[in-house]
């Protein structure tokens, strides 16, 4: 198991993802001799996990199931402890294709938080990429790093506790791309310029406000960076269901009487009492999130 | 640091690249080749001066069509705007304010001066625009801006740029398929170097050149393809090394069930299995140099409707080569049966990490047919246009089980214009963007027969539906 490599078999100090349904996932470090609990009973370590098949489905104590899965980014964006607010999926999708991420690309990151987006990055720019991460918290920059070694990513990442409006990324000239999620990013733009590659590179910060998107862009324009573009992506859940719609009741038709040729057709929908239409569809859930942050994007030209 | 002046090579434009060609928000993904003549915006180009200078590079358009590069920020500073008005009161739409005519400004043009200029002649010629606010001279400039300016740039293809490409120029294309979306399947997918990915697609090879980018070239990616042969002029425009179409593999879909079932015979040593595919492959040789030719044009959907007609024409006219071809085509038949013979050999193993589809084809037969091949615990996406094909995927999903963590989605994309004093989100923004079913593979559970999931949580999602609503 690695975040960045699938393979096929739970082993003893792997990080594995326990589906309970389709809204609660955890996330459980597999050990020799230890138990998880969950709410359909006791899992077993070294019985219900190692030497199984990720995907399987492992019956706990109480008769209950579920299914362990091999753990990818998106799957610890659900389930991590947080620490900080996260970027969600959704999010970090759009961060992933906008600052043209990819295997071998070298990223820099403030803040790390919770480290869902820098799970999501490793996953991306492995084998041959890096990323090198701020964060200006002790204990969280500690936490992450010690995670990334659980989910042997390690190599793949530098972890720097500072401040990043103060002391930048600690790199310069060498980033594909920027990643900027802190209070005041635009006291961080001169830093991100410094960090990407002389021949220019892509820039993203996530603002929840608008005033912080204002100052940005204007900092962002100032400094030389070009096609500044600012845009949000909601996600939309649809809930698959079944739904009847019942068919009221217009009382006997005389007219299909008085045709002979439709009066073996018409009783036949018309005729019971409560008939109904059943039809497949989707609702839309009751609540969702409608504002994340804005995420706005702009490439460093060539200096 | 990392880079200094000598790295630049790997930078600059070369003959052959596949390039794209940028003005505002238009692109268009062009190839570089010596003295052809390329149509954008209206307007003729070569595009021979460009080769050697850094990409990202903006270039003026100037008499002939060739390329100058621009000079630096000439464009940017604008004319004074120290006369303004504060309002519109005394504004009149008299249709006269602008005292050039169409013809002058025709003349402006074939005399060779600069967008810029023109605009300038605008300016001075406009009795209203001394009137006008700071803003609406600033948006007045912006929109000539749009409509002179003579500049090119010429851009390295990436994802980003041949998906919005893509997505603006030909939609109906790549299915409709928006950026934003594309982006969640990547994710969804977990695509990543090293894994073995499944494709089912009908973009234009968009999403295949979107996945093998984010592979880097590492591990494999099998194509499954429906007709002819796969079409992939949208993974052309990517311009990837050489290397990188090691890892990618074709199969055609109508052997699927072959595969599945253990009777495809890709050693083919019977003789009519053999005639069989030697007739496919005299079919595929009429279509292929048609694909290269056609890269981006309409036609492509067209190419597996194509088939032996051509080919019965042309028998006459080639009776004398016909034995040097009859050598070369049994080459290629044999390089056709090795290919196929490897692709099967990738998929037989069942253990495939990730499913990508996105056709024009109802997905629920190739989903179902193509889950088979992928190990449990690995994730699948599925895009539509439409949503209600993908209600039909999820329902037979949830029905045979083998699967969790379904979820039908779309996304809502908008963009800002951001500005001093006048932000706010953009006027026009896109309608829909498609739908996406994304999820799980699980082991299928031996000891119940399918359809036995009935006591997870769908039923008793049921149950309280009819409670509420029945």
């Amino acid at each position: 198991m690695s975040f960045v490599e699938y393979s096929d078999l739970i082993q003893d100090g792997d990080v594995a993802i326990v589906y309970l349904n389709h809204i609660s996932a955890m996330p459980v470090k597999v050990k020799h001799g230890a138990q998880t609990q969950t709410r359909y009973g006791v899992i077993r370590h070294s019985t219900d996990l190692i030497g199984q098949r990720y995907g399987s489905k492992v019956t706990c104590s109480k008769g209950g199931w579920v299914y362990v899965l091999h753990p990818t980014p998106e799957l610890w964006t659900v389930s991590l402890p947080h620490r900080t607010q996260i970027l969600y999926t959704t999010d970090i999708a759009t961060i992933t294709m906008m600052l043209e991420l990819k295997p071998g690309s070298v990223v820099c990151e403030s803040g790390t938080g919770s480290g869902s987006l820098s799970h999501a990055i490793l996953r991306t720019i492995a084998p041959t990429g890096h990323l090198h991460t701020v964060e200006f918290h002790q204990q969280r920059a500690e936490k992450v790093a010690e995670e990334f070694k659980e989910h042997r990513v390690d190599h793949l990442v530098t972890v720097r506790n500072q401040d990043v409006c103060k002391d930048g990324f600690g790199v310069v000239g060498v980033a594909d791309a920027v990643f900027l999620d802190i209070p005041s990013p635009w006291e961080a733009v001169g830093h991100a310029k410094a960090a990407l590659k002389k021949h220019g590179g892509r820039v993203c910060s996530f603002s929840p406000c608008i005033e912080q998107v204002q100052r940005t862009c204007e900092v962002l324009a100032d400094q030389g960076f070009q096609e500044i573009s600012t845009l949000e992506v909601l996600l939309r859940v649809h809930d698959v269901r079944t739904i009847s719609l019942p068919l009221p009741d217009f009382g006997p038709d005389p007219a299909a009487r008085a045709e002979p040729g439709i009066v073996d057709k018409a009783p036949l929908p018309a005729a019971p009492n409560h008939s109904s239409v059943t039809m497949k569809t989707t609702t839309p859930p009751r609540e969702m999130p409608g504002h994340t942050g804005y995420l706005t994007f702009a490439t460093k030209p060539r200096t | 640091m990392a880079d200094k002046g000598d790295d630049d090579d790997q930078y600059r434009i070369k003959e052959g690249d596949c390039v794209v060609l940028k003005r505002g928000d238009i692109y268009k993904a062009v190839q570089i080749q010596p003295k052809k003549k390329i149509i954008f915006e209206k307007q003729w180009i070569f595009l021979d001066n460009a080769v050697g200078h850094l990409y990202s590079t903006t270039f003026e358009i100037v008499a002939g069509g060739t390329l100058k590069p621009q000079e630096v920020k000439d464009t940017e500073s604008p004319p004074d705007l120290k006369v303004a008005g504060t309002d519109n009161r005394n504004i009149v739409d008299d249709g006269k304010s602008q005292k050039l005519t169409r013809d002058d400004i025709e003349t402006l043009k074939e005399q060779g001066l600069k967008g810029q200029e023109i605009i300038q002649q605008l300016i001075e010629n406009s009795s209203t625009f001394n009137n006008k606010t700071g803003y609406a001279q600033d948006k007045y400039i912006k929109k000539k801006k749009k409509k002179y300016e003579n500049t090119v740039a010429i851009l390295k293809p990436t994802c980003r740029i041949l998906a919005m490409m893509y997505h603006g120029r030909e939609p109906g294309k790549i299915c409709h398929l928006r950026y934003d979306t594309l982006a969640q399947m990547l994710t969804l997918a977990n695509i990543h170097a090293g894994s073995k990915v499944l494709v089912f697609e009908t973009c234009a090879g968009l999403v295949l050149g979107a996945i093998m980018e984010r592979m880097g070239g590492y591990g494999s990616v099998i194509q499954m393809y429906p007709g002819g042969g796969p079409v992939r002029a949208g993974v052309e425009s990517f311009g990837f090394p050489a290397h990188f179409h090691d890892m990618l593999h074709d199969f055609p879909i109508c052997h699927v069930n072959a595969l599945l079932a253990g009777t495809l015979d890709t050693t083919a040593k019977d003789p009519t299995a053999d005639e069989k595919q030697f007739e496919m492959a005299a079919d595929e040789e009429q279509n292929q140099p048609e694909t290269d030719q056609q890269e981006g044009s309409p036609e492509e959907q067209s190419m597996d409707t194509k088939t032996g007609d051509d080919a019965g024409q042309d028998q006459g006219e080639m009776e004398k080569e016909k034995r040097k071809e009859t050598q070369e085509k049994k080459l290629k038949l044999e390089e056709k049966r090795r290919r196929l013979a490897a692709a099967a050999a990738l998929l037989e193993s069942r253990n495939a990490d990730g499913l990508v589809i996105a056709s024009r084809f109802h997905p629920c037969p190739v989903l179902l047919g193509l889950l088979k091949f992928l190990s449990p615990s690995r994730p699948f996406v599925v895009y539509s246009q439409c949503k209600e094909p993908l209600i039909e995927c999820y329902t037979k999903l949830k029905e045979q089980g083998g699967t969790v963590n379904l979820r039908l989605t779309d996304t809502w994309l908008r963009h800002y214009q951001v500005l001093p004093n006048r932000t706010h989100p953009l006027l026009l923004m896109s309608g829909g963007g498609g739908y996406v079913l994304s999820g799980t593979t699980v082991a299928i559970d031996r000891f119940k027969p399918a359809g036995s999931p009935q006591a997870e949580e769908p039923a008793a999602k049921r149950q309280k539906l009819k409670d509420t609503e029945g």
